[in-house]
């Protein structure tokens, strides 16, 4: 491609609007000619003239010159990351205590991480790099389609120091898949646009651009009059002394099968129980950001090449977890999921997780990971309050996340709540969640942000205070309650609920209650009558069997006795069913059982002496029985009524 | 033992043994929860199957949206473009007692999911069912049958392979409000109280809600009552557990909205208004009795049977021809299929095809009740001595459910609790015996001091809390109070009365035969567990096989719901055969053309057409259904042997039971259904073999099915009006889209021609245009 040609210096050649426009018409001819696929660059190439164009205007911003920039940009992921080390001299003569930092248009829309350090000196010791504060500025008279950051320094640059800075820039989902549709069997082409120097409000003394590729393989790329391809990366430059705000557009094309892995939305919630755990749910909206998938999908093809047919397509995410992680799982709506191994050691938790399918291009998927700490791990006491300190972001590798929300779901009873998060976020706000017997709610504390990458999973800060008796409060609600529950119970047990005493149901049947007791005792003292009568028998089978006499009589003798204890009880019970009006229809069944056992109680007897008589008298056994025989008949028929009547009374 | 000598001690012991029982019961519920948790532990705790998924789909809307939005809800999810009223057509029970329960759990801030309460909604309401039996069957016979029944119940294989964790489905509360409902006619019946027949009819209207089979109950009352009527048990008690429930009962069940007028209307409740016509013939009759001298009955009689008999016939006649009128003679299919079990197989291919309505074979009957079929004749016969209100109904509802269950294998799930009841009372009443005469002899065994108690105490001692329960049992009509008071001078005199009248057998034959009797009971526990364990935890949604590399899990149904669900429009529509409906809608969220309830045969016969047909007929049909993609079970690959291509037969048949052009004999090769290098060309290029075989035979270069066990007939075949969008992992789940018709047609001469002519045949294959 003849891009040669459209080098813009536009600080250099001073033209006017006319010119500018010219060009533009011939550069777009040019691409256009060149390759069709670059036909929508051209906007962005407008843009940078008109910026260039528009810089004209702009005041100098001040002595300072960075006398050596060095710029890495690495594509070899789905995420770009772009360090530039300057060398910043103050030629002026004022002291300056800031550096400017300018990001065009579509580099701030997807900006997700920013950071700056200082080495002091000449760059002798390297390691030595600080941190330092950045802030959005807005200075006056600048093109408003930039966005400004300022580092400020530390002490301030005199005049004739220098310094070095270097500056961390991390764009999330700037690249841009080229074809947008791709077949199963494609290879994932993308584009990636820069400019071959760095946009700076200074001037550049010598510069160099080396982007680095994930693989060798590169569809095309700008070339420039020094510009190198060689193994995965590209080197731009050095290019010497370029005036402020220069711009050389430059698109990288090349091939990038890396996971495309957004989440859409992600929403950690971390749930502290002061029992000993810290709960952390994460629920993904996750979507494979790549070329699309068009046409058909063939598992076949998938299975049998997995890496040719399906190359941009991804099939696990790991995430790593803290250590001694426990109950760790992935789901979604629909249930588990089944594809996920977790491998641990004392420093962290693998959890490798599959989706339910393999994410092509434009697919989508969503699930829950969840898992527990020791709470132990996270939670520091600091002057008298409680402190959690726990990772930001997500724990999967190289996952962007456009919208994410972390919530710190703190015990019921905390207050004093204070969050501290080591980089801006968009939102802070504080809701209430209720769970298991909460009765005022727990506080929760909700931290927004925006694009989000893995530079930002770096641990914050949320400070409580909590008391140790809110701990029991839970557990002595249910023992109260159960307690409640029990005293109830038994209340009820002992409580008549009868609601008219007088009524003259309640009187029927409280008179019935007795009837009943009545008659229970009369059936009581009749099967105790029937008990004796067996006995009475039994002593009859023993004398048969052992021929002992004496023991027989004696059995008679207790018999009689107990039986006419048992006709005195009777009389009462016989007297009160007679009185009360509840039992007139049982009466006449009662009477006939009476006087059937009574019936029954001579017969036996009868029977008795006649039995005792004979063997005084020694007759033969088959006597016996014969003059037993027709009593023997009696008896068994009474006593199969005196059974019948009493099951009839029975109530 | 010790009761005769010292009475305060057995008045604690009585109150232990309530204890004890209580105890018992909350273990039982235990038991009854946590066997059917096997699915949870070896599987996950996700919603089972097919019909359980739409149960919790409409449990989500109810919860989301309220009560009232559910009663009203026209769901357009589902059999497009018709849509389904699902208020007015769903047994409401179920899903508002999960909703409800739902809801109670989260206003006391317990955030359970929907999904959670639904799956363990089942096993709640089997240890609910289980409380039941336990008070059904005491009411029959006593606590100590009554104890054995629960425990049978709660781990009956019947009733687990219904209601096992995740199991969500009607049933799970059918049976538990079916077995409560007859526990209150029977106390009813007992008691004579008002009080729990208005119960009665409340939980009468909860079995409505729930279950078709509420005409179970409806139908046996009614028969009970005939048959105490008959026998000459009519009594004031049988009057008030019959009448208010007719009453009340009808006046609920028509609140129902798929009920509602049925409830009058259909011959499945006839019955219940002639046996009310006939008690209250009945209670008059006692009554004139009672208020008149013996001659003036007999003439009394002689004018109403005239004059009555002459109103009888007069009503019956209109009533006939009101029924007959009507082309199914007031029946419902369901309901004739169970009179005449041949009919569904005659004219119903749709109630035919599912294999739950297939009559049981006798091992499926070994498998479900176990033990409890060889217990039962014995529990029939202890029902007898002495026969009771309450226990003829029991003799009559185990009855009635053999017969229903011979019908239908589903039904075992009706004589389950009726085995479980019936066996309870047969082991009981054995070991009542075994005990006593155990007890008996050793009795006489320590009077006389020849012989050592030994280690025969230790036996009887265990066997007394069980004769205790008996004991209890007999007199536990009277109240309480009468009880406190009475108890402790009774028993004795009670246990040696029936010691008396029933035969004493050998000590050494009660030993063996409890022993024999526990390792029978033992052998229903083993069972039971194994089948809780193996047999009925499946969800069939995820499958697992165990290789030698330890166990495979196959997930693929979810992995194609999943991907419909993220990755196709919301308003799409997704045709599949209709097994497969409830759950596209409830885990992919996409509309479908046909679902499992079955209620439309001509939209199910015109998808089974498109299925049978070949693939631009297909496409034709299909397009003028809206279809955007269609989705096929292949088992092929894995042999899974319950997919499309097995069940395709009957999607020919019903297919062309409406549309006469799909003939069954052209897919089949001399009477045999075959997919090999023998089929039928008709078999081989219609659309269901296509999307199952697509490009299966580059998987092995053969095109070995491992279902069908045959090389498939026709291997290498493009498809021109579908394309594969997605197949699972383990080509279970295969999807196709519907290409979009081509925009230019090649020969513009030809195309008018063979438009038309497309167009007429169209006309006939298509019932959509």
């Amino acid at each position: 491609m003849q891009c040669d040609l459209c080098i813009l210096k536009p600080h250099q050649s001073h033209q006017s609007q006319i010119s500018s426009s010219v060009h533009y018409l011939l550069v777009t001819e040019i691409i256009s000619a060149a390759d069709p696929k670059m036909k929508r660059f051209r906007f962005d190439l407008s843009l940078f003239i008109l910026l260039g164009f528009c810089m004209l205007f702009s005041p100098a911003v001040s002595s300072l010159v960075i006398s050596q920039l060095d710029r890495k940009i690495d594509l070899s992921s789905h995420i770009v990351r772009s360090t530039v080390s300057l060398k910043v001299e103050n030629n002026g003569d004022d002291s300056v205590s800031e550096v400017l930092l300018p990001f065009t248009e579509k580099q701030a829309k997807s900006l997700a991480f920013l950071t700056a350090s200082i080495g002091e000196g000449k760059g002798k010791a390297k390691g030595s790099f600080d941190s330092v504060p950045l802030k959005p500025v807005n200075p006056e008279g600048m093109n408003p389609k930039l966005t400004w950051y300022s580092v400020s320094l530390r002490k301030e640059l005199l005049k004739g120091g220098s310094i070095t800075l270097e500056v961390k820039a991390v764009y999330a989902q700037i690249l841009r898949p080229f074809p947008e549709k791709i077949t199963q069997a494609d290879v994932q082409l993308v584009s990636f646009e820069e400019s071959a120097c760095y946009l700076s409000p200074y001037a550049v003394n010598v510069q160099l651009l080396t982007v680095k590729l994930p693989e060798p393989k590169v569809e095309s790329y700008t070339k420039l009059d020094i510009s190198k391809f060689s193994g995965s990366e590209i080197k731009y430059g050095p290019y010497e002394n370029i005036a402020p705000f220069s711009s050389i557009p430059i698109t990288v094309h090349y091939v990038n099968n890396h996971p495309f892995s957004v989440a859409r939305e992600l929403v950690r919630e971390i749930e502290i129980s002061h029992w000993g755990n810290v709960q952390v749910t994460e629920s993904y909206n996750l979507v494979h950001a790549g070329a699309e998938i068009t046409g058909e999908f063939s598992r076949l093809d998938y299975q049998a090449r997995p890496h040719v047919r399906g190359a941009s397509a991804f099939r696990n995410l790991v995430a790593k977890l803290p250590p001694r992680a426990h109950s760790i799982y992935f789901r979604d709506e629909i249930g588990n999921i089944s594809t996920s191994n977790v491998w641990s050691d004392s420093t962290k938790t693998l959890l490798e997780i599959e989706p339910r399918y393999p994410m092509f291009g434009g697919w989508r998927s969503s699930f829950t990971v969840g898992y527990g700490l020791p709470l132990q791990d996270f939670l520091f006491l600091s002057e008298g309050k409680r402190v959690l300190d726990i990772s930001f972001g997500c724990p999967m590798n190289e996952v962007v996340i456009e919208n994410l929300t972390v919530k710190i779901v703190l015990p019921e009873g905390s207050n004093d709540i204070s969050a501290s998060v080591p980089f801006p976020i968009e939102q802070q706000s504080q809701e209430t969640k209720f769970s298991h017997l909460d009765m005022v709610g727990r506080p929760v504390v909700v931290l927004e942000k925006k694009n989000v990458v893995p530079e930002h999973n770096q641990h914050f800060q949320v400070s409580y205070q909590f008391s140790n008796l809110s701990l029991l409060r839970e557990p002595i609600m249910l023992v109260f309650g159960f307690f409640l529950f029990f005293v109830a119970c038994i209340a009820y047990a002992h409580a008549d609920l009868t609601i008219s005493k007088s009524s003259s149901s309640y009187l029927s049947k409280l008179q019935w209650d007795e009837v009943q007791t009545a008659i229970q005792q009369f059936q009581n003292v009749m099967n105790r009558c029937l008990i004796i009568h067996d006995k009475l028998e039994a002593s009859l089978r023993d004398l048969s069997r052992t021929g002992d006499l004496q023991t027989c009589k004696a059995a008679r003798k207790a018999a009689d006795s107990t039986l006419k204890e048992l006709s005195k009880e009777l009389k009462p019970l016989l007297s009160f069913l007679q009185s009360s009006s509840q039992a007139t229809q049982l009466l006449p069944k009662v009477d006939e059982l009476v006087s059937k056992e009574k019936e029954l109680q001579e017969k036996l007897m009868l029977k008795h002496s006649t039995v005792t008589d004979s063997y005084e008298k020694k007759s033969g056994g088959r006597e016996i029985e014969n003059r037993v025989a027709s009593i023997q008949q009696k008896i068994s028929v009474l006593r199969q009524e005196v059974d019948d009547l009493l099951e009839v009374i029975d109530i | 033992m010790a009761a005769p000598e010292t009475p305060p001690t057995s008045s604690l012991r009585y109150a232990f043994g309530n204890v004890l029982s209580i105890f018992i019961l909350l273990l039982i519920g235990v038991l009854a929860f946590s066997i059917r948790l096997f699915s949870v532990i070896k599987y996950e705790s996700v919603i089972h199957e097919f019909d359980p998924y739409f149960n919790y789909r409409v449990t989500q809307y109810l919860t989301k949206t309220g009560v009232y939005d559910f009663w009203n809800w026209f769901d357009d999810r589902t059999w497009y473009p018709l849509g389904r009223v699902i208020g007015g057509t769903v047994y409401p029970g179920l899903t508002l007692t999960a909703g409800s329960l739902w809801k109670i759990l989260n206003s006391l801030n317990i955030p359970l999911s929907v999904e959670t309460v639904c799956v363990f909604t089942a096993p709640i309401f089997s240890a609910f069912a289980s409380w039941a039996a336990y008070l059904l069957t005491k009411e029959v016979k006593g606590v100590g049958a009554g104890l054995t029944a629960a425990a049978l119940l709660a781990m009956v294989p019947s009733y687990i392979s219904r209601s096992v964790a995740g199991s969500y489905d009607n049933e799970a509360v059918a049976i538990f409000a079916l077995i409560f409902t007859f526990y209150l006619y029977v106390k009813t019946l007992n008691t004579g109280s008002l009080f729990y027949a208005t119960i009665n009819a409340m939980a009468y209207f909860y079995m409505v809600c729930s279950w078709g089979g509420y005409t179970f109950i409806i139908n046996l009352i009614p028969m009970h009552v005939l048959l105490c009527i008959v026998t000459g048990r009519y009594s004031s008690r049988l009057y008030i557990a019959y009448a208010p429930l007719v009453v009340l009962g009808t006046l609920l069940a028509s609140l129902v909205p798929v009920v509602g007028f049925n409830a009058v209307m259909t011959s499945e409740h006839f019955a219940s208004f002639l046996v009310f016509i006939v008690i209250h013939v009945v209670a008059l009759v006692y009554y004139i009795k009672g208020i008149l001298t013996p001659q003036m009955f007999k003439v009394a009689v002689t004018i109403v049977v005239s004059v009555g008999l002459i109103i009888c016939v007069a009503v019956l006649a209109v009533l006939i021809a009101l029924v007959a009128s009507s082309p199914t003679k007031g029946w419902s299919g369901r309901s004739l299929s169970l009179l005449d079990p041949t009919y569904a197989s005659k004219y119903i291919p749709i109630i035919a095809s599912v294999s739950e309505h297939q009559p049981p074979t006798w091992p499926s009957y070994f498998m479900d009740i176990n033990v409890l079929a060889f217990l039962v004749p014995a529990g029939i016969i202890a029902c007898f001595s002495p026969l009771s209100d309450a226990s003829s109904f029991a003799v009559l509802y185990i009855v009635t459910s053999v017969y229903f269950s011979g019908v239908m294998v589903r039904l075992m799930l009706v004589l389950a609790p009726a085995a479980c009841i019936i066996s309870g009372i047969a082991l009981s009443e054995a070991f009542d015996v075994l005990t006593r005469s155990i007890k008996y002899q050793f009795h006489d065994k320590t009077e006389n001091p020849q012989l050592s108690a030994g280690d025969t105490s230790n036996n009887s001692k265990t066997d007394e809390v069980k004769m205790e329960k008996s004991e209890d049992s007999l007199k536990e009509r009277s109240s309480r109070k009468n009880k406190k008071k009475a108890k402790d001078t009774e028993k004795a005199s009670v246990i040696s009365r029936i010691e008396q009248r029933l035969l004493v057998l050998p000590f050494e034959v009660s030993l063996i035969a409890i022993f024999l009797l526990v390792l029978l009971g033992a052998f229903y526990v083993v069972h039971s567990v194994w089948a809780a364990a193996e047999a009925y935890s499946a969800p069939s949604i995820v499958l697992t096989s165990h290789s030698h590399d330890g166990l495979h899990v196959f997930d693929d149904f979810r992995e194609a719901y999943g991907w419909l669900r993220h990755n196709t429009e919301v308003d799409d529509k997704v045709a599949s055969w209709w097994d497969y409906g409830y759950q596209t809608t409830a885990m992919a969220n996409r509309t479908v053309i046909v679902d499992n309830n079955t209620w439309n045969n001509t939209h199910i016969a015109t998808v089974g057409t498109a299925m049978s047909s070949p693939e631009k007929a297909a496409w034709e049909i299909f397009n003028s259904l809206d279809v955007k993609y269609v989705l096929v079970v292949f088992g092929g690959l894995v042999g899974y042997p319950s997919d499309d291509i097995n069940k395709f037969l009957w999607m020919v048949r019903i297919g062309g039971g409406v549309f006469p052009h799909i003939k069954e004999p052209d897919y089949l090769r001399d009477g045999q259904y075959r997919i090999d290098s023998e089929a039928t060309p008709t078999m081989l290029n219609c659309l269901m073999y296509k999307l199952s075989y697509h490009r299966f035979v580059e998987t092995d270069g053969k095109g070995y099915d491992r279902v069908r066990h045959t090389e498939i007939g026709k291997k290498y075949f493009k498809l021109t009006h579908f394309e594969e969008v997605f197949t699972t992992h383990h080509w279970m789940v295969r999807i196709y889209k519907l290409k979009p018709p081509r925009n230019r047609i090649r020969g513009k001469t030809k195309k008018s021609k063979t438009k038309a002519s497309s167009k007429r045949s169209g006309a006939k294959k298509n019932p959509w245009r």
